[in-house]
């Protein structure tokens, strides 16, 4: 039993025509489907704060006590879950307390005395307008979105940390270890993190989109400012415009969207 | 054929062995989910978020939508096909799609088995609604690694 070549072109073209066609239908059959359900829409809630460009003014002279900056801190860990393992190499942090030196080090003048280098001050992510954490994502997991917020997308997160080296702030955490045991009091309406997985404050993207301040600009008694930077009109616009701030490490050229007011006087 | 006997043993051992979960399991059907609106909280003729139908084939798909509109575009609501809207939530699923039974944040009440490395000490004790096809279909999603348990959600 033997076929010629021409039996053999002949089978085979049959073949294929089989193969492709039957696929074509498929495919076809499946895109039916898959319109059917494309009239929905998605959009955002009708009470959601939206902006150009979302920043933060931090006015260090309402952050006077060992408490301001608790509270602040507090706000944060209670709302998004974070995990207290209790030791400083797995730690989690969101929002927290520095020391000037390691705030804003760089600029430094060798004659600051100890106790100004150890003056505290609130640092967070910076939402930096060039984030080279969202350069250094080899999976899109850490984004900016249109209105400046540079978001974690925790699914997916592979636990590279290449943002982490990337970050020259360390606004960016990793989970070394299971977090759900280390939660002091879990918050149903926000997930918890896995082992693996790169966590950051996000400016609360899940409290604007309810059309809700950042949990620590509620907790912070007029000490953190939040507002759009694109709006002339805005709080914080007019704040950083007409007031002496500064921003961390702007050397850099990341461009943080996080001021630091440290006039001591009252603003706007 | 050169030890044409050792060479058709040796094929009907393979074939034997090849074949062999399909023979042990003959005729041993795996009871597929039953009664899941059992598990519903709602009303079994109320509508879920599409049809009944859409939903059975095409919810992972609907589920990843929801996902990239809500972390990724911003987007929190959906309008479904009859023009009704729904906060993008996963609460909006479990809010029908579970028992309500024994919830708490050590997994008790997950309504999808969850084994991947992380410490729920109860998973798949659950009937729940999930779990009662995704057992079946041998489908582990990681959902609730991090979302919060039907019940919690305080909405």
């Amino acid at each position: 039993m033997s076929i010629n070549r021409r039996q053999f072109l002949r089978r085979a073209g049959i073949v294929t025509a089989l193969g492709l066609g039957g696929s074509f239908a498929i495919t076809g059959l499946r895109g039916k489907v898959v319109e059917a359900a494309g009239e929905a829409g998605y959009k955002t809630s009708e009470n959601a704060l939206e902006a150009k460009h979302w920043a933060m003014v931090v006015d260090m002279s309402k952050f006077k006590s060992e408490d301001d900056f608790k509270r602040v801190t507090e706000s944060c860990v209670s709302i998004h879950n974070i995990p207290d393992f209790g030791n400083p190499k797995d730690e989690i942090k969101w929002i927290w307390e520095d020391d000037y030196e390691h705030t804003f080090s760089g600029g430094d003048n060798e004659y600051l005395t100890e106790s100004f280098k150890e003056l505290p001050f609130t640092v967070m992510c910076n939402h930096c307008e060039n984030p080279p954490c969202v350069k250094a994502c080899p999976t899109g997991a850490t984004f900016k979105r249109p209105d400046g917020i540079v978001d974690m997308d925790y699914h997916r997160c592979i636990g590279c940390r290449f943002c982490m080296g990337a970050c020259p702030f360390g606004a960016r955490s990793f989970n070394y270890r299971d977090p759900r045991p280390f939660i002091k009091k879990t918050n149903p309406d926000f997930p918890t993190r896995t082992p693996g997985v790169v966590e950051k404050c996000t400016f609360c993207v899940e409290r604007l989109a309810k059309g809700q301040m950042p949990a620590c600009v509620e907790a912070s008694n007029g000490g953190l400012i939040f507002g759009d930077l694109d709006d002339p009109n805005s709080e914080v616009r007019k704040i950083v415009s007409s007031k002496f701030t500064i921003r961390r490490k702007t050397d850099l050229g990341t461009q943080p969207s996080v001021y630091y007011l440290v006039g001591g006087e009252d603003h706007a | 054929m050169y030890k044409g006997g050792k060479i058709i043993v040796g094929l009907v051992i393979f074939l034997a062995f090849l074949t062999f979960p399909f023979f042990y399991n003959m005729g041993k059907a795996n009871a597929g989910p039953e009664n899941l609106d059992a598990n519903l909280k709602q009303a079994a003729d109320s509508q879920c978020v599409e049809p009944a139908d859409y939903m059975r084939n095409n919810h992972m798909q609907l589920l990843n939508q929801w996902r990239q509109a809500y972390v990724r575009d911003g987007l929190t609501e959906y309008t479904n096909s009859q023009g009704k809207t729904f906060e993008i939530n996963i609460d909006t699923c479990t809010k029908c799609h579970s028992t309500g039974a024994a919830s708490n944040t050590s997994g008790v009440s997950n309504p999808a088995v969850n084994e991947v490395g992380v410490s729920n000490p109860a998973v798949n004790t659950s009937d729940q609604f999930c779990v009662s096809c995704h057992d079946y279909a041998s489908v582990k999603p990681t959902c609730w690694s991090c979302h919060s348990e039907p019940g919690g959600a305080t909405k």
